[in-house]
Protein backbone atom coordinates (compact mmCIF):
# COMPACT_ATOMS: atom_id res chain seq x y z
CA UNK A 1 0.00 0.00 0.00
CA UNK A 2 1.37 3.31 -1.25
CA UNK A 3 1.59 6.16 1.49
CA UNK A 4 -1.45 8.76 0.74
CA UNK A 5 -0.26 12.45 0.22
CA UNK A 6 -1.77 14.75 2.71
CA UNK A 7 -3.51 16.95 1.00
CA UNK A 8 -5.63 13.97 -1.02
CA UNK A 9 -9.16 13.41 0.41
CA UNK A 10 -7.96 9.94 1.70
CA UNK A 11 -5.01 11.70 3.12
CA UNK A 12 -6.84 14.60 5.03
CA UNK A 13 -9.40 11.41 6.36
CA UNK A 14 -6.53 9.80 7.92
CA UNK A 15 -5.27 13.12 9.42
CA UNK A 16 -8.60 13.77 10.62
CA UNK A 17 -8.94 10.44 12.46
CA UNK A 18 -5.44 11.04 14.00
CA UNK A 19 -6.70 14.13 15.86
CA UNK A 20 -10.21 12.72 16.34
CA UNK A 21 -8.06 9.82 18.57
CA UNK A 22 -5.22 12.17 19.97
CA UNK A 23 -8.02 14.40 21.44
CA UNK A 24 -10.80 11.66 22.35
CA UNK A 25 -7.75 10.34 24.32
CA UNK A 26 -6.41 13.62 25.91
CA UNK A 27 -10.47 14.18 26.90
CA UNK A 28 -10.39 10.54 28.58
CA UNK A 29 -7.01 11.19 30.13
CA UNK A 30 -8.67 14.36 32.28
CA UNK A 31 -11.67 12.83 32.60
CA UNK A 32 -10.17 9.95 34.72
CA UNK A 33 -7.36 12.06 36.55
CA UNK A 34 -10.41 14.34 37.94
CA UNK A 35 -12.24 11.19 38.95
CA UNK A 36 -9.68 9.70 40.58
CA UNK A 37 -8.13 12.60 42.02
CA UNK A 38 -11.74 13.03 43.88
CA UNK A 39 -11.40 9.50 44.96
CA UNK A 40 -7.93 9.69 46.50
CA UNK A 41 -9.21 8.95 49.95
CA UNK A 42 -11.12 5.88 49.46
CA UNK A 43 -8.65 4.60 46.63
CA UNK A 44 -5.94 5.19 49.48
CA UNK A 45 -5.14 1.80 51.11
CA UNK A 46 -4.75 3.36 54.54
CA UNK A 47 -3.85 6.47 57.28
CA UNK A 48 -0.89 7.00 59.01
CA UNK A 49 -1.44 8.27 62.30
CA UNK A 50 -1.67 11.63 61.88
CA UNK A 51 -4.54 11.33 59.48
CA UNK A 52 -5.68 9.15 62.43
CA UNK A 53 -5.39 11.60 64.95
CA UNK A 54 -6.94 15.32 62.78
CA UNK A 55 -9.98 12.83 61.40
CA UNK A 56 -11.18 12.01 64.65
CA UNK A 57 -11.96 8.67 63.59
CA UNK A 58 -14.47 7.28 66.07
CA UNK A 59 -13.66 4.77 68.34
CA UNK A 60 -15.14 1.08 66.73
CA UNK A 61 -14.91 2.53 63.20
CA UNK A 62 -12.90 -0.07 60.98
CA UNK A 63 -10.01 1.64 59.75
CA UNK A 64 -6.44 0.22 58.13
CA UNK A 65 -3.49 2.09 59.43
CA UNK A 66 -0.06 1.95 58.18
CA UNK A 67 3.40 3.66 58.97
CA UNK A 68 7.07 2.38 60.57
CA UNK A 69 6.93 0.40 63.30
CA UNK A 70 8.95 2.88 66.12
CA UNK A 71 12.25 1.36 67.53
CA UNK A 72 12.32 -0.37 70.50
CA UNK A 73 8.71 -0.13 71.26
CA UNK A 74 7.94 -4.43 70.05
CA UNK A 75 6.96 -6.13 72.93
CA UNK A 76 5.36 -10.03 73.14
CA UNK A 77 2.86 -10.34 75.63
CA UNK A 78 3.25 -13.42 78.51
CA UNK A 79 0.73 -15.32 76.41
CA UNK A 80 3.37 -15.73 73.57
CA UNK A 81 0.73 -14.53 71.44
CA UNK A 82 0.21 -11.25 71.93
CA UNK A 83 1.71 -8.72 70.68
CA UNK A 84 2.41 -4.53 71.78
CA UNK A 85 4.08 -1.73 69.34
CA UNK A 86 4.29 1.49 68.10
CA UNK A 87 3.00 2.62 64.69
CA UNK A 88 4.73 6.38 63.55
CA UNK A 89 5.05 8.65 60.60
CA UNK A 90 7.54 10.79 62.01
CA UNK A 91 5.48 13.01 63.39
CA UNK A 92 3.01 11.55 65.46
CA UNK A 93 2.49 7.35 66.89
CA UNK A 94 -0.45 5.19 67.89
CA UNK A 95 0.43 2.07 69.72
CA UNK A 96 -1.52 -1.13 68.33
CA UNK A 97 -2.16 -4.22 70.19
CA UNK A 98 -2.54 -7.92 68.18
CA UNK A 99 -3.15 -10.98 68.42
CA UNK A 100 -2.15 -13.72 65.84
CA UNK A 101 0.94 -14.72 63.82
CA UNK A 102 2.87 -12.24 62.38
CA UNK A 103 4.18 -12.05 58.82
CA UNK A 104 7.93 -12.88 57.72
CA UNK A 105 8.97 -8.79 57.08
CA UNK A 106 7.68 -7.90 60.25
CA UNK A 107 10.46 -6.00 62.67
CA UNK A 108 11.31 -2.64 63.65
CA UNK A 109 12.06 0.02 61.49
CA UNK A 110 9.69 -1.78 59.00
CA UNK A 111 6.73 -0.62 57.17
CA UNK A 112 3.07 -2.19 58.39
CA UNK A 113 -0.26 -1.99 57.07
CA UNK A 114 -2.54 -2.93 60.05
CA UNK A 115 -6.03 -2.89 60.14
CA UNK A 116 -8.83 -2.61 62.68
CA UNK A 117 -9.97 0.26 64.91
CA UNK A 118 -8.87 2.37 68.02
CA UNK A 119 -9.82 0.82 71.31
CA UNK A 120 -10.01 2.68 74.41
CA UNK A 121 -7.42 4.48 76.10
CA UNK A 122 -5.92 5.40 72.56
CA UNK A 123 -4.66 2.05 71.59
CA UNK A 124 -5.40 0.62 68.43
CA UNK A 125 -6.65 -2.66 68.20
CA UNK A 126 -5.72 -4.81 65.31
CA UNK A 127 -7.48 -7.73 63.46
CA UNK A 128 -5.22 -8.10 60.86
CA UNK A 129 -1.26 -7.11 60.30
CA UNK A 130 0.47 -6.84 57.16
CA UNK A 131 4.36 -6.21 56.53
CA UNK A 132 5.18 -3.94 53.46
CA UNK A 133 8.65 -4.66 51.64
CA UNK A 134 10.26 -1.39 50.78
CA UNK A 135 11.47 -1.19 47.12
CA UNK A 136 15.38 -2.16 48.43
CA UNK A 137 17.12 -5.25 47.04
CA UNK A 138 20.46 -5.94 49.00
CA UNK A 139 22.95 -8.68 49.45
CA UNK A 140 23.27 -9.65 53.07
CA UNK A 141 27.32 -9.34 52.76
CA UNK A 142 26.47 -5.81 51.53
CA UNK A 143 24.62 -5.01 54.64
CA UNK A 144 26.84 -6.36 57.33
CA UNK A 145 30.15 -5.11 56.18
CA UNK A 146 28.20 -1.88 55.60
CA UNK A 147 26.81 -2.47 59.41
CA UNK A 148 30.74 -3.26 60.43
CA UNK A 149 31.80 0.61 58.82
CA UNK A 150 29.25 1.85 60.44
CA UNK A 151 27.56 3.45 57.54
CA UNK A 152 24.40 1.46 57.35
CA UNK A 153 22.57 3.87 59.60
CA UNK A 154 23.36 6.51 57.60
CA UNK A 155 23.08 5.22 54.28
CA UNK A 156 18.79 4.33 55.56
CA UNK A 157 18.31 7.91 57.10
CA UNK A 158 19.05 9.17 53.54
CA UNK A 159 17.21 7.28 52.03
CA UNK A 160 14.37 8.05 54.12
CA UNK B 1 8.31 4.71 3.96
CA UNK B 2 9.52 1.64 5.84
CA UNK B 3 6.65 0.66 7.73
CA UNK B 4 4.66 0.37 4.52
CA UNK B 5 7.10 -2.20 3.82
CA UNK B 6 6.40 -4.03 6.18
CA UNK B 7 2.86 -3.55 6.31
CA UNK B 8 2.50 -5.72 3.20
CA UNK B 9 1.38 -8.94 4.65
CA UNK B 10 3.16 -10.89 2.15
CA UNK B 11 6.19 -9.03 2.68
CA UNK B 12 5.78 -9.76 6.41
CA UNK B 13 5.21 -13.18 6.37
CA UNK B 14 8.92 -13.55 4.52
CA UNK B 15 10.81 -11.38 6.35
CA UNK B 16 9.50 -12.75 10.08
CA UNK B 17 10.03 -16.18 8.42
CA UNK B 18 13.68 -15.35 8.62
CA UNK B 19 13.80 -13.30 12.17
CA UNK B 20 11.26 -15.10 14.26
CA UNK B 21 13.49 -18.46 14.24
CA UNK B 22 16.34 -15.91 15.75
CA UNK B 23 14.28 -14.28 18.24
CA UNK B 24 13.80 -17.53 19.63
CA UNK B 25 17.26 -18.85 19.82
CA UNK B 26 17.98 -15.71 21.57
CA UNK B 27 15.34 -16.48 23.90
CA UNK B 28 16.17 -19.50 25.40
CA UNK B 29 19.43 -18.11 25.49
CA UNK B 30 18.90 -15.06 27.56
CA UNK B 31 15.75 -16.74 29.35
CA UNK B 32 18.36 -20.02 30.73
CA UNK B 33 21.19 -17.35 31.60
CA UNK B 34 19.01 -14.51 33.10
CA UNK B 35 16.86 -17.16 35.31
CA UNK B 36 20.05 -19.52 36.26
CA UNK B 37 21.67 -16.60 37.41
CA UNK B 38 18.83 -15.04 38.71
CA UNK B 39 17.59 -18.30 41.37
CA UNK B 40 21.42 -19.53 41.46
CA UNK B 41 23.97 -17.01 41.39
CA UNK B 42 22.62 -14.21 42.58
CA UNK B 43 23.23 -13.20 46.52
CA UNK B 44 20.25 -13.64 48.93
CA UNK B 45 18.18 -10.42 50.00
CA UNK B 46 19.35 -9.07 53.83
CA UNK B 47 15.48 -8.97 54.79
CA UNK B 48 13.97 -11.92 52.34
CA UNK B 49 16.74 -14.43 51.58
CA UNK B 50 16.18 -16.28 48.70
CA UNK B 51 12.10 -15.34 48.52
CA UNK B 52 12.92 -12.42 46.93
CA UNK B 53 14.08 -14.55 43.79
CA UNK B 54 10.75 -14.44 42.48
CA UNK B 55 11.25 -10.94 41.21
CA UNK B 56 13.16 -12.67 38.17
CA UNK B 57 9.88 -13.80 36.74
CA UNK B 58 7.31 -11.30 38.61
CA UNK B 59 9.26 -7.95 37.58
CA UNK B 60 9.53 -9.29 33.71
CA UNK B 61 6.47 -10.12 33.77
CA UNK B 62 4.80 -7.29 34.83
CA UNK B 63 6.56 -5.05 32.51
CA UNK B 64 5.96 -6.97 29.77
CA UNK B 65 2.21 -6.76 30.91
CA UNK B 66 2.18 -3.06 30.60
CA UNK B 67 4.14 -3.11 27.52
CA UNK B 68 2.73 -5.32 25.69
CA UNK B 69 -0.82 -3.36 26.06
CA UNK B 70 0.93 -0.10 25.32
CA UNK B 71 2.07 -2.16 22.05
CA UNK B 72 -1.25 -3.33 21.42
CA UNK B 73 -2.98 0.21 21.85
CA UNK B 74 -0.47 1.67 19.34
CA UNK B 75 -0.67 -0.91 17.13
CA UNK B 76 -4.82 -0.47 17.03
CA UNK B 77 -4.21 3.66 17.14
CA UNK B 78 -2.56 2.81 13.55
CA UNK B 79 -5.09 0.59 12.33
CA UNK B 80 -7.63 3.39 13.11
CA UNK B 81 -6.01 6.29 11.57
CA UNK B 82 -3.98 4.34 8.48
CA UNK B 83 -7.17 1.59 8.57
CA UNK B 84 -4.49 -1.17 7.60
CA UNK B 85 -5.42 -4.36 8.51
CA UNK B 86 -1.63 -5.84 9.47
CA UNK B 87 -1.75 -3.19 12.21
CA UNK B 88 -4.95 -4.80 13.48
CA UNK B 89 -3.91 -8.19 13.30
CA UNK B 90 -0.82 -7.23 15.49
CA UNK B 91 -2.93 -5.85 17.83
CA UNK B 92 -5.18 -8.71 17.75
CA UNK B 93 -1.94 -11.20 18.06
CA UNK B 94 -0.63 -9.51 21.66
CA UNK B 95 -3.52 -10.07 23.45
CA UNK B 96 -3.70 -12.95 24.37
CA UNK B 97 0.85 -12.52 24.95
CA UNK B 98 0.22 -9.58 27.41
CA UNK B 99 -3.01 -11.50 29.12
CA UNK B 100 -0.47 -14.34 30.04
CA UNK B 101 1.84 -12.12 31.59
CA UNK B 102 -0.69 -10.21 33.52
CA UNK B 103 -2.12 -13.43 35.04
CA UNK B 104 1.78 -14.26 35.84
CA UNK B 105 2.62 -11.36 37.17
CA UNK B 106 -0.74 -11.48 39.68
CA UNK B 107 0.32 -15.23 40.41
CA UNK B 108 3.91 -14.72 41.36
CA UNK B 109 2.94 -11.44 43.20
CA UNK B 110 0.35 -13.56 45.33
CA UNK B 111 2.38 -16.44 46.07
CA UNK B 112 5.05 -13.75 47.23
CA UNK B 113 2.61 -11.63 48.95
CA UNK B 114 1.33 -14.54 51.82
CA UNK B 115 4.83 -15.36 53.27
CA UNK B 116 5.67 -11.75 53.28
CA UNK B 117 2.76 -9.48 53.87
CA UNK B 118 0.98 -11.76 55.16
CA UNK B 119 -1.52 -11.93 52.53
CA UNK B 120 -2.31 -12.97 48.93
CA UNK B 121 -4.04 -10.12 47.60
CA UNK B 122 -5.36 -6.80 49.16
CA UNK B 123 -7.27 -4.01 47.01
CA UNK B 124 -4.71 -1.64 47.30
CA UNK B 125 -4.33 0.50 44.19
CA UNK B 126 -1.24 -1.77 42.05
CA UNK B 127 -3.06 -5.14 42.19
CA UNK B 128 -6.45 -3.93 41.48
CA UNK B 129 -5.21 -1.64 38.59
CA UNK B 130 -3.41 -4.66 37.55
CA UNK B 131 -6.26 -6.61 37.78
CA UNK B 132 -8.36 -4.82 35.68
CA UNK B 133 -5.49 -4.15 32.96
CA UNK B 134 -6.21 -8.16 32.84
CA UNK B 135 -10.17 -7.91 32.26
CA UNK B 136 -9.35 -5.21 29.76
CA UNK B 137 -6.86 -8.33 27.71
CA UNK B 138 -10.23 -10.33 28.10
CA UNK B 139 -12.70 -8.00 27.09
CA UNK B 140 -10.37 -6.69 23.84
CA UNK B 141 -10.12 -10.20 23.16
CA UNK B 142 -13.80 -10.71 23.46
CA UNK B 143 -14.76 -8.40 21.30
CA UNK B 144 -12.44 -10.25 18.76
CA UNK B 145 -14.97 -13.33 19.22
CA UNK B 146 -18.28 -11.95 19.59
CA UNK B 147 -18.07 -9.60 16.42
CA UNK B 148 -18.34 -11.95 12.92
CA UNK B 149 -17.81 -8.59 10.90
CA UNK B 150 -13.85 -8.65 11.08
CA UNK B 151 -13.37 -5.02 10.11
CA UNK B 152 -16.15 -3.99 12.58
CA UNK B 153 -14.63 -6.38 15.14
CA UNK B 154 -10.86 -4.41 14.64
CA UNK B 155 -12.82 -0.73 14.93
CA UNK B 156 -14.23 -2.00 18.34
CA UNK B 157 -11.37 -3.90 19.63
CA UNK B 158 -9.39 -1.11 18.56
CA UNK B 159 -11.56 1.35 20.63
CA UNK B 160 -11.60 -0.76 23.58
CA UNK B 161 -7.56 -1.17 23.75
CA UNK B 162 -6.85 3.14 23.25
CA UNK B 163 -9.70 3.80 26.13
CA UNK B 164 -7.85 1.13 28.17
CA UNK B 165 -4.57 2.26 27.44
CA UNK B 166 -5.14 5.24 29.93
CA UNK B 167 -4.65 2.07 33.00
CA UNK B 168 -1.36 1.27 32.18
CA UNK B 169 0.14 4.74 33.38
CA UNK B 170 -2.41 4.41 36.16
CA UNK B 171 -0.92 1.10 37.47
CA UNK B 172 2.91 2.47 36.75
CA UNK B 173 2.07 5.63 39.12
CA UNK B 174 0.14 3.89 41.33
CA UNK B 175 2.56 2.97 44.12
CA UNK B 176 3.55 7.68 43.87
CA UNK B 177 -0.07 8.63 44.10
CA UNK B 178 -1.50 6.30 46.56
CA UNK B 179 -0.76 4.46 50.19
CA UNK B 180 -0.02 0.87 48.65
CA UNK B 181 0.62 -2.05 50.32
CA UNK B 182 2.98 -2.86 46.99
CA UNK B 183 6.30 -1.28 47.10
CA UNK B 184 7.45 1.91 45.27
CA UNK B 185 9.12 1.11 42.32
CA UNK B 186 13.45 -0.32 42.32
CA UNK B 187 14.56 0.03 38.94
CA UNK B 188 13.25 3.02 36.61
CA UNK B 189 12.76 5.85 39.42
CA UNK B 190 14.55 9.15 40.34
CA UNK B 191 17.59 8.68 41.79
CA UNK B 192 18.41 5.44 40.26
CA UNK B 193 17.79 1.75 41.14
CA UNK B 194 17.63 0.69 44.35
CA UNK B 195 18.53 -2.95 44.07
CA UNK B 196 22.12 -4.20 44.29
CA UNK B 197 24.08 -4.64 40.73
CA UNK B 198 24.80 -8.32 41.97
CA UNK B 199 20.69 -8.56 41.80
CA UNK B 200 19.86 -6.04 38.94
CA UNK B 201 22.23 -7.71 35.95
CA UNK B 202 19.93 -11.06 35.72
CA UNK B 203 17.00 -9.27 35.80
CA UNK B 204 17.59 -7.03 33.30
CA UNK B 205 18.95 -9.89 31.22
CA UNK B 206 15.48 -11.77 32.39
CA UNK B 207 13.49 -8.71 31.40
CA UNK B 208 15.62 -9.01 28.04
CA UNK B 209 14.34 -12.63 27.50
CA UNK B 210 10.74 -11.77 28.28
CA UNK B 211 10.88 -8.91 25.41
CA UNK B 212 12.30 -11.12 23.27
CA UNK B 213 9.80 -14.02 23.77
CA UNK B 214 7.39 -11.67 23.62
CA UNK B 215 8.73 -10.62 20.13
CA UNK B 216 8.82 -14.68 18.88
CA UNK B 217 5.25 -15.30 19.95
CA UNK B 218 4.06 -11.70 18.48
CA UNK B 219 5.64 -12.82 15.08
CA UNK B 220 4.24 -16.70 15.24
CA UNK B 221 1.00 -15.26 16.05
CA UNK B 222 0.68 -12.56 13.34
CA UNK B 223 2.15 -14.94 10.90
CA UNK B 224 -0.92 -17.74 11.94
CA UNK B 225 -3.64 -14.53 11.56
CA UNK B 226 -2.22 -13.83 8.35
CA UNK B 227 -2.92 -17.42 7.08
CA UNK B 228 -5.84 -17.11 8.68
CA UNK B 229 -7.49 -14.79 6.99
CA UNK B 230 -5.89 -16.16 3.53
CA UNK B 231 -7.71 -19.38 4.13
CA UNK B 232 -10.67 -17.84 4.61
CA UNK B 233 -10.66 -16.04 1.64
CA UNK B 234 -9.61 -19.31 -0.34
CA UNK B 235 -13.13 -20.95 0.69
CA UNK B 236 -15.07 -17.81 0.57
CA UNK B 237 -13.75 -17.71 -2.88
CA UNK B 238 -14.44 -21.90 -3.45
CA UNK B 239 -17.89 -21.01 -2.16
CA UNK B 240 -19.21 -18.37 -5.07
CA UNK B 241 -17.47 -21.27 -7.91
CA UNK B 242 -19.48 -24.16 -6.60
CA UNK B 243 -22.77 -21.73 -6.27
CA UNK B 244 -21.62 -19.92 -9.91
CA UNK B 245 -20.99 -23.51 -10.88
Amino acid sequence: MASAPLNTRAGKRKKKRFYLVLTSLTVLALAVGLVLSALEDSISLYLDPTDLIERNIPQGQHVRLGGLVAEDSFTKADDGLTYHFDITDGANTVTVVYKGALPDLFREGQGVVVEGAQGDAGIFIASEVLAKHDENYMPKEVIDSLKKRGLYKQAEEESL
Amino acid sequence: MLMHKFANPARFLRISKIIAPWCFILTMISLVIGLYWGLFIAPDDYQMGSAYRIIFVHVPASYMSMFCYGFMAFASAVGIIWKHPLADQSARAAAPIGAAFTALALFTGSLWGKPMWGTYWIWDARLTSELVLLFLYFGYMAVWQAVDDQSKAARIAAIVALVGVINVPIIKFSVDWWNTLHQPASIIKSGGASIHPDMLWPLLICILAFNLYFITILLWRIQSLILQRQIRGLRLRIAEGTNNG
